[in-house]
């Protein structure tokens, strides 16, 4: 039995530890936002946060989740009828096209701004290197990550933190 | 041209400004009992193939064609609301479901029309039944770039004119005033002399009743209100929250999860299989061997030979099973087949010309090559490439009682029905298939082997099974594009001039034009011998283009420094009967500023390429340093006619230049020992964030007929990259992909060679 938190919601789960969380979360929990990519930690598809730092799932053995709090796309945004401003910008700039490494890109991207709310070009490229978009949105997504960053929302955090 | 048969679903037919539209309507009386239960409720009226109006005043276009990232939904719909002077805040669309009364036969038209080549046994029938055709050849595919083309111009626009014609007799007679005292916009009718008003819905019904215009109007481009204009997608809010559903995000009761696995060395097929490991393994249920299939479709036959399957209770355990199997597969016969043993055959089979098809032969090329000033002669190879999409082959399907239901992202849902239907040995009617999004399909996803396999699985195991390909599995038995091996020569004159255009090169694909060049040049032999391999091939982004483009683009530039040329001018000085090709080019130039200098080390390189309608035009910066090379800039030109719906087509031209680019730094499937040798993201690269360049589009709406949009961002990136590559180093890349330790090797020790001077 594994005991974890995800998306603010206390779940247990009946499941040979070595795992891999992302198939738990999708199999399991039903949670399908999160993506199987290539199994080897090499895409980013998979992406979510493990205390708010962004993992490949697939690779991730569910006992490493075991007492510890995971975000999906699914719990990106606080509540259900409110966009994080991730979200927002990423309609704003028409991101994605196919779509499906989307969830990963996008939780890659609310790690980078967790902790860096103002990330130059290259913080930008080293955060999100490990997210694969086959369809080539990379300045798009670029161009969203500016936008979120600038928003009321990184904008608070960053006074507040200081 | 004669008026289409107006008999069952097909009526419409004109010529609008000298040109042919079609369109298909559902007569009152005519409508087939199959189509009409897709009528959801009492408050819809089916005016339409391609439109449903609802009372709530919603406008829903049904678009025959597949969702794989390209956005062809939401173009199709602005086609269609803008004819009917729709309301777009309340204008939806939805997959048409995969029967046959959705075949795209507007897309056979459109191919007809622009000259495309169409299988023989459509052809006959342009002036029939086109839609019993399209439904014979189960032609609801999305490939070739041809949605807004063909479905979207002769389909959408016409229908949108159609029902708007209707919609306003219908009020004319209720109103009892003439039909050209109304007017429509915004989703509503009105006559100003008395004041009366009302919405479409209000006369949906009424207007079911109307017979469909034979001649509808089409808007002139000065009437264009949603066409042309920057919407936002319709897909993308389900695509930042997780909601979107692809055939892998669909969850049956009791489920089973599989996974297969095919002979690595192509043809082979299973010999015997050791699986007491597997069955050890928690989760494990069965391990299937499953019979080798032929396949067909309009993609070309094929032939999956015999696999293996591990069904299980989660895809982590199945995954773990087939890794756990002791395989021994059959010998194909070609266990000795590498890279180096093809393009070895591929140059002896040049080399012997036998059965050379010539595409096009001009002039008298014998004569131009003896009397040259000079003669160039060049060979290029590209190796075979897999579509890695980001999502892995996947289908969900469960078969009980005689019925199949399957959930699958394809480009081809008709024909995938009935490929599934005759693997089962049921007749289509009894399969029903749910086609998701697709997460990119490239063209790989019109090739029915994974559904084929999932509904197999479901069949034997009497359960719905959700059968996920491995990525290494992906890679491994992909339908590859193709490897070719291209020669040239070329010759010039004592003031440069380019006289003579000789090339031969294996294996030809479609499109047929895809090696033409559109420089005059008065002696042409382009032609092409057969050389096929065991390696399977299949449609890639663009098919042929992406390996001619980068051959004749590379050779036009190698020729200009040659005659000592600028590429940029050579090129300009041959396409002086070809305004949109000069527009283009000239434009990229300028937008590039071509002849601003760049620093040491650095170099700019141009192409031009024509496919599926659309002329493109790319100017590649790149810097070069240690033997790397990082681009830093692409500037691209697109004309694509008219841009329906320009962020859409600006998004289409970023996403083909890099996954061309991609292809033309990294893309290399290597063949061992008769089989692939790479198997996931880190031998078989991607281009990343830091690597991608900024890209730069502009679009020409020079009003010419239009163009596709999803591959013909493609084709020009690799040979603007060599040039470029070039103009920095002196280094010509005749081999792709780039990022080869022997091309690194040349480019540390390379030189800047500007053969001529700006």
């Amino acid at each position: 039995m594994i005991v974890m938190k995800v998306n603010g919601q206390e779940q247990r789960v009946e499941v040979d530890p070595s795992t891999p969380l992302l198939w738990v979360i999708r199999e399991q929990l039903g949670l399908i936002g999160t993506k199987f990519g290539c199994g080897i930690a090499q895409c980013g598809a998979c992406t979510v946060q493990l205390n708010g730092a962004a993992i490949r799932s697939c690779v991730t053995p569910v006992a490493a989740a075991e007492g510890q709090e995971i975000t999906t796309i699914e719990g990106l945004s606080a509540d259900t009828d409110t966009l994080h401003p991730l979200q927002a910008a990423w309609i704003q700039h028409q991101v994605p096209q196919c779509g499906y490494c989307q969830s990963g890109q996008l939780m890659s991207a609310a790690s980078l701004l967790a902790t860096n709310a103002n990330p130059s070009d290259d913080d930008i490229n080293a955060a999100m290197a490990g997210n694969i978009c086959r369809c080539g949105m990379y300045g798009r997504i670029k161009s969203a990550i500016k936008t979120a960053a600038s928003s009321d929302f990184y904008n608070a955090a960053e006074v507040t933190g200081e | 041209m004669n008026k289409w048969t107006r008999r069952g679903l097909l009526t419409t037919g004109l010529v609008v400004g000298g040109g042919l539209a079609v369109g298909i309507a559902i007569r009152p009386g005519n409508r087939l009992p199959g189509l009409a239960k897709h009528v959801a409720s009492d408050h819809e009226t089916l005016l339409h193939t391609w439109v449903k109006l609802g009372t709530d005043d919603s406008i829903t276009v049904i678009v025959p064609h597949s969702e794989m990232g390209q956005g062809a939904g939401t173009a199709l719909a602005q086609m269609l609301a803008d004819e009917l002077n729709a309301d777009w805040s309340q204008v939806r669309f939805e997959e048409a479901p995969a029967i046959g009364d959705f075949a795209n036969h507007s897309m056979g038209r459109g191919m007809l029309l622009a000259g495309v080549e169409l299988p023989d046994m459509v052809v006959p029938s342009v002036q029939g039944l086109m839609i019993k055709t399209a439904q014979a050849l189960d032609l609801q595919i999305t490939g070739g770039s041809l949605s807004i083309r063909t479905t979207g111009e002769y389909g959408m626009r016409v229908a949108g004119a159609a029902v708007k014609q209707m919609l306003i007799e219908a009020a004319a007679i209720a109103w009892s005033v003439p039909p050209n005292s109304i007017e429509a916009r915004e989703s509503k009718l009105y006559h100003p002399a008395s004041g009366r008003s009302g919405t479409y819905a209000e006369f949906a019904t009424a207007a079911a009743d109307i017979e469909p215009p034979v001649t509808p109007v089409l808007k002139t481009p000065d009437e264009y209100s949603i066409m042309g204009t920057r919407v936002d997608r319709h897909d993308i809010p389900s695509k930042v929250d997780g909601t979107a559903q692809f055939a892998m995000d669909v969850q049956l009761p009791g489920m089973l999860y599989a996974t297969v696995r095919r002979a690595p060395t192509f043809g082979g097929g299973v010999d015997r299989i050791d699986d007491a490991a597997t069955q050890g393994i928690d989760g494990v249920r069965e391990v299937i061997r499953l019979p080798a299939v032929d396949g067909g479709g309009i993609v070309g036959a094929y032939s999956v030979p015999e696999t293996v399957a591990v069904v299980a209770k989660s895809y982590w355990a199945a995954k773990r099973g087939i890794d756990a199997l002791d395989i021994a597969w059959t010998k194909s016969g070609e266990e000795a087949r590498s890279s180096e043993t093809i393009f070895a055959q591929f140059a002896r089979d040049i080399a012997s010309g036998v059965d050379r098809q010539a595409d096009v032969q001009l002039g008298d090329l014998p004569s131009a090559m003896t009397n040259a000033a000079l003669t160039l002669e060049a060979e290029y190879q590209v190796p075979y490439l897999a579509h890695t999409c980001m999502e892995p082959l996947n289908a969900t399907a469960t078969v009980a009682d005689g019925k199949c239901e399957i959930w699958v992202g394809c480009q081809n849902p008709l024909g995938f029905r009935s490929e599934v239907a005759a693997a089962l040995g049921f007749e289509v009617e009894n399969v029903t298939l749910h086609n998701c999004m697709m997460g990119g399909g490239f063209g790989r996803k019109a090739v029915a082997d994974y559904a084929v396999q999932a509904a197999q699985l479901s069949a034997k195991v009497g359960k719905p099974v959700q059968l996920i390909w491995s990525r290494e599995e992906d890679i491994r038995q992909d339908r590859y594009r193709p490897a070719i091996t291209s020669q040239f020569k070329g010759a010039i004159d004592a003031e440069g001039n380019l006289i003579a255009w000789e090339n031969t090169y294996v294996d030809k694909h479609e499109p047929a034009e895809a090696p033409l060049i559109p420089y005059q040049v008065a002696h042409q032999d382009i032609g092409h011998v057969a050389s096929p391999t065991h390696v399977p091939f299949g449609a890639w982004r663009s098919v042929d283009h992406s390996q001619h483009g980068f051959f004749t683009e590379s050779f036009i530039d190698e020729i200009a420094h040659a005659a000592g040329v600028d590429p940029y001018e050579y090129r300009a000085e041959r396409l002086k009967d070809k305004p949109r090709h000069l527009a283009v080019l000239q434009k990229a130039a300028k937008a590039a500023n071509w002849d601003v200098p760049l620093a040491s080390g650095q170099g700019r390189g141009i192409a031009l390429q024509e496919s599926f309608g659309t002329l493109v035009a790319q100017v590649v910066e790149v810097s070069v340093a240690a033997g790397q090379t990082q681009v830093d800039r692409v500037v691209a030109v697109v004309d694509p006619g008219f841009a329906i719906s320009p962020d859409g087509l600006t998004a289409q031209i970023e996403s083909g230049i890099i996954y061309g680019l991609t292809a033309a730094l990294y893309g290399e499937i290597t063949i061992e020992e008769g089989a692939v040798k790479e198997s996931n993201f880190h031998d078989y690269k991607a281009l990343r964030m830091p690597e991608a360049p900024l890209i730069e589009t502009h679009i020409i709406n020079s009003h010419a007929t239009t163009g596709g949009a999803g591959e013909p961002g493609t084709p020009g990136i690799a040979p603007a990259l060599a040039n470029a590559v070039f103009d920095a180093t002196g280094v010509r890349v005749r081999r792709l992909p780039l990022n080869r330790p022997e091309i690194q090797l040349q480019l540390e020790d390379s030189r800047v060679a500007k053969a001529y001077s700006r």
